[in-house]
């Protein structure tokens, strides 16, 4: 084949395969990237909604949010959360898939049961919550007063508020988790225990230690970044139980991005925040797949 | 007298209603090495978890040079196991893989905890001891330069190393493997096999040795037990169980290309007859019962000329093989044809011809009942052939 040929033949190629890809280009810039490119825009102005004029601040917008001790306070709330919620969903679902994988009967029993929070409305529960968290007639607080102990003003009190919060976070997410690490418990290959058996396994703490928690490696790390990106973006309990009160002790990003974009109308201080809660997530998100999986995996 | 290495007594099994393994009686002598061979299905390797103690038999009992072992758990039988999917811990390095029996063994919980577990008395020298052992055994198997790999790493020779390695570490009292070179490229499994029965035979430890590989347990065992269905139909060496298998299962399932069997009866004058063709004498049976007359593809002859004893055949094809050539051959009386394994330059005179005759070479049939089980010859002198 002459070198001019080739040439046209690669151009025909190349034009070809820039036609074949236009359509999903075009959608992925309008749908994902553009979005992302106008709210960083927007994050650089002080945008409001309906006010005619627009300055453009730069990085001087993120300066002010990072100096502002609302957002400052909505960040922290939300790490608190996540490190509440995140160990404790994820080792209760652990423990809650070892026991059902343990026992046969009722297997898919206590699988539906515990799956039910993860499929009902939050919003909906929410209301059965605040009843259970009432500070005087609630069950909990009863019970409580049954055992000797004195109540605790769950929602109603700013030391307490977040941590009421995240036990239904917990409640949440514990049974999707728990779907999770079943799958996981599933698919280790049976071979693996009866070796360690020969090896002189003996007891169910070194099978785990042996066996199954590495085996369940990639499963864990999958579970762990899932609840935390659900967890930093904590919203309907907070909505609907505490309006990120009292004393703003539950406010949290998201919480604190609604109310600066939809109830003060601040579009380019929102748009700021949201920046930084992307930038949150895509940190996470690096450290799970370029960091953690390369050790779960064991290449 | 000494009891057996490893016996297993009376053993039955079923899952749910389907019976798996019935009346299992086998003993193995110190440092022998037994292959269970037998069809997929046929129970074997549920006979070896049980040997293990992953398994628990419904019936039976497992001892261990008279000691019995059924009641105690895999864990405390101090046996061995190599696993058709080696079953190395994936996180674990080689040198960790192979520690890890020693490790359960010889360290307390305590001393087993990670970083403090270190610090405790006599945890420090036993740990030594163990990496020494792990050490010697890795460059027995030639493996010492891939201590610090993960199976990951590693290719399927390697792996069934490290994974023997894990087995010999620790000087079980007996080694149980299941297919262990099922896996591998059908010539690293030539010479994995020698290198198994050398390890065996410099360990002289008990070997169970699970396969359905004919050709591997003929090859390395010193005894090779047949099962079908659920049960051993013979123990034997490897030659006795080819030259004299006890029933005719056993007859077809050992051997490659199958023993060809050949319908017929006995007559007045005590031979076997097919159709009108004799092809022996001497039978141990009735007049007239119906029997199937075995003959091995290397003992059937193909001549251009009828013998005393033949019958026609039409050759429909040559397999030529190498070392030896395979002679499809056709009969009125076998819808399944015969096969004869003929020196390939004895093949290669016959290929333009299509009438021959088949016969026993030197009388070697081997005789069964319509149940299956062998009809003896009466010892005398071959007849004139």
């Amino acid at each position: 084949m002459p070198p001019d040929a080739r040439t046209l033949a690669d151009r025909h190629e190349a034009r070809a395969a820039w036609w074949l890809i236009a359509p999903t280009a075009v959608l992925m810039l309008a749908l994902l990237v553009l979005p992302v490119v106008a709210v960083l825009v927007l994050s650089l102005t002080d945008a409001e909604l309906g006010e005619p004029v627009v300055n453009f601040l730069g990085l001087q917008a993120y300066a002010d949010l990072l100096s502002d001790r609302d957002f400052r306070g909505a960040f922290r709330n939300t790490a608190l959360y996540v490190l509440m919620v995140v160990p404790a969903s994820v080792v209760l679902g652990l423990g809650l898939a070892l026991l059902i994988e343990a026992e046969a009967r009722g297997r898919a029993l206590f699988r539906s049961l515990y799956f039910l929070p993860s499929v009902s409305l939050v919003v909906a529960m929410a209301s059965v919550w605040q009843y259970l968290m009432h500070p005087s007639f609630g069950p909990i607080n009863q019970l409580l007063r049954l055992m000797g102990f004195a109540g605790i003003n769950w929602l109603g009190s700013s030391d307490n508020a977040l941590m009421a919060l995240a036990v239904i976070g917990v409640w949440q997410a514990i049974g999707f988790n728990m779907v999770l690490f079943l799958a996981g418990l599933t698919a280790i290959d049976r071979t693996l225990y009866a070796a360690a058996e020969m090896d002189g396994v003996r007891s169910a703490w070194d099978r785990f230690r042996v066996v199954t928690w590495p085996m369940l490696g990639p499963t864990t790390l999958f579970v762990a970044t899932i609840t935390i990106i659900n967890a930093v973006k904590v919203f309907e309990t907070v909505a609907t139980l505490t309006q990120g009160g009292p004393a703003k002790a539950t406010r949290t990003l998201l919480w604190a991005i609604y109310k600066e974009g939809f109830v003060y109308l601040h579009v380019g201080a929102a748009s700021a925040m949201a920046v930084v809660f992307i930038v949150v997530l895509l940190f996470l998100l690096v450290i799970q797949t370029k960091v953690l999986d390369k050790q779960v995996h064991y290449r | 007298m000494t009891p057996p290495a490893l016996h297993l007594c009376g053993i039955a099994k079923s899952f749910g209603t389907t019976p798996v393994l019935a009346g299992i009686d086998l003993a193995v002598a110190q440092g022998e090495f037994i292959a269970l061979v037998g069809p997929s299905g046929c129970g074997k390797s549920t006979l070896l978890r049980i040997a293990a103690g992953l398994e628990q038999p419904d019936e039976g009992a497992v001892l261990l040079a008279g000691q019995d072992m059924t009641a105690r758990r895999a864990a405390d039988r101090d046996m061995a196991m190599v696993f058709q999917s080696y079953a190395l811990y994936p996180h674990m390095t080689v040198r960790q893989n192979m520690a890890l029996p020693l490790a359960m063994r010889r360290l307390s919980a305590a001393q087993r905890l990670p970083l403090l577990g270190a610090l405790l008395p006599g945890s420090r020298a036993t740990r030594q001891c163990i990496q020494r052992e792990v050490e010697a055994t890795a460059s027995s198997l030639k493996i010492a330069a891939l201590l610090e790999r993960k199976p990951a790493q590693l290719s399927g020779g390697q792996r069934q190393r490290v994974a023997l390695g894990r087995a010999l570490v620790r000087h079980p009292r007996a080694f149980l493997m299941d297919e262990p070179l099922s896996n591998l490229d059908a010539a690293l499994r030539v010479h994995m096999r020698t290198e198994i029965v050398e390890l065996h035979r410099r360990a002289g430890v008990v070997t169970l040795y699970v396969t359905h590989d004919q050709e591997e347990a003929l090859g390395m065992a010193d005894r090779v037990a047949v099962m079908l269905g659920g049960r051993i139909r013979q123990v034997a060496t490897p030659d006795v169980v080819y030259r004299d298998p006890a029933d005719l299962d056993v007859a077809s399932f050992i051997g490659s290309p199958r023993i060809n069997l050949l319908p017929g009866q006995v007559d007045s004058a005590a031979r076997a007859q097919c159709g009108e063709h004799i092809l022996a004498d001497r039978v141990v049976a009735a007049a007239g019962s119906a029997i199937h007359v075995g003959i091995r593809p290397e003992h059937l002859h193909l001549s251009a000329e009828p013998t005393p004893w033949s019958l026609p055949v039409r050759l429909e094809r040559i397999e030529f093989l190498g070392a030896e050539a395979l002679a499809h051959c056709s009969a009125d009386a076998m819808p399944d044809g015969l096969i004869a394994r003929l020196p390939p330059d004895h093949a290669a005179g016959l290929r333009r011809k299509r009438a021959l005759f088949a016969s026993a070479r030197d009388g070697a049939v081997l005789l069964f009942d319509t149940a299956g089980r062998r009809i003896a010859q009466t010892l005398a002198a071959c007849h004139a052939a």
